[in-house]
């Protein structure tokens, strides 16, 4: 909890002027079982200096950070291309999720296992935040329809060839009776946003007030019910006769 | 018929998949054996049907995967 913390504001010069992070003082990384006799010895270090006290830490966690942007910058260049981002704005989000990601690793130190280095471990969440800063940017984003119905898109989206519409029209009208009959209100409203609207699953996060994982087992479970009912009625493959 | 096949893909559920939230706890294992070249597939067969269906998490297992081979480099 915040309130138990002992919090320390670091600051860096640079970008946009300085940068005010609040990271957690006690961090649970006595906890960590840095034990782990296989620890290689640059992670056995970085939980040294993270847990030590002063400017050591300070310059640690200075130095962390420096990393995670970098880290950052790198993904967010790999996302730009498909991204309605210019540089300034993707500069921006780079250091948002640098300076978040810093608070999440300090504050689950304790959770570092040894599985891997040190580093990976930390740049995973550096990744995780831009991720969720991107869904978020969508979230904003005017043009995103979550709602809005549109099954003409349908078959652009799965690449079905519009001179081939004889071939094809009756597989989606079952589809879209399938969608109408089998799924819950809430796999409905996921599908539709996915796979209609092309609604990026993080976006539908926020927007649904849920987590990535709840979001993706809906949708996983719409998918196994439409594809039974497709089969069903022959539309797909049957792949419990084809095995028995 | 390519439209066909891609829905059909899409609709498959792989019962190995193991979710979200166990691939994103795992991932930084994951990721660092792939750099590595370990047959991280076979060893772990639920994470790897779960990056093939979950585009967000492929993402991350990309950027990772990326970020790390950058540093070694």
């Amino acid at each position: 909890m915040a309130s138990r913390r002992r919090l320390r504001e670091l600051r860096w010069g640079g970008h946009l002027g300085s940068i005010v992070v609040m990271v957690p003082g006690d961090s649970g990384v006595e906890q960590t079982p840095v034990a782990a006799a296989g620890l290689d010895s640059d992670s056995a270090e970085w939980l040294r200096v993270l847990a030590d006290a002063g400017p050591r830490r300070e310059a640690g966690l200075a130095r962390l950070h420096e990393m995670l942007v970098r880290i950052a910058r790198g993904e967010c260049r790999r996302r730009g291309p498909r991204l309605q981002l210019t540089g300034p704005e993707l500069d921006d989000l780079a250091y948002q999720a640098a300076a978040d990601a810093l608070i999440a690793i300090t504050g689950k130190l304790g959770q570092f296992r040894g599985e891997s280095r040190f580093t990976t471990w930390a740049y995973k969440f550096v990744i995780f935040e831009v991720s969720a800063k991107i869904g978020r940017h969508f979230w904003r984003h005017p043009a995103v329809r979550l709602d809005a119905e549109d099954w003409d898109r349908l078959p652009g989206r799965f690449g079905f060839d519009p001179a081939q519409e004889a071939e094809w029209r009756d597989l989606l009208a079952a589809l879209h009776r399938a969608v109408d009959e089998e799924l819950t209100a809430r796999q409905r409203r996921v599908f539709v946003a996915i796979v209609l609207n092309n609604v990026p699953l993080d976006t539908l996060v926020i927007e649904m007030a849920a987590n990535r994982n709840a979001i993706y087992k809906t949708l996983f479970d719409a998918r196994r019910k439409l594809r039974a009912a497709l089969a069903a009625n022959g539309y797909l493959p049957d792949d419990r006769s084809r095995r028995s | 018929m390519t439209g066909r096949s891609e829905l059909d893909r899409f609709l498959r559920t792989d019962p190995r998949d193991v979710g979200c939230a166990q691939a994103m706890e795992l991932l930084h294992i994951y990721a660092e054996l792939a750099a590595v070249g370990d047959p991280v597939e076979e060893r772990y067969s639920g994470i790897a049907a779960h990056l093939r269906a979950c585009g967000p998490c492929e993402d991350d297992f990309e950027g990772l995967l990326t970020a790390l081979r950058d540093e070694a480099t």
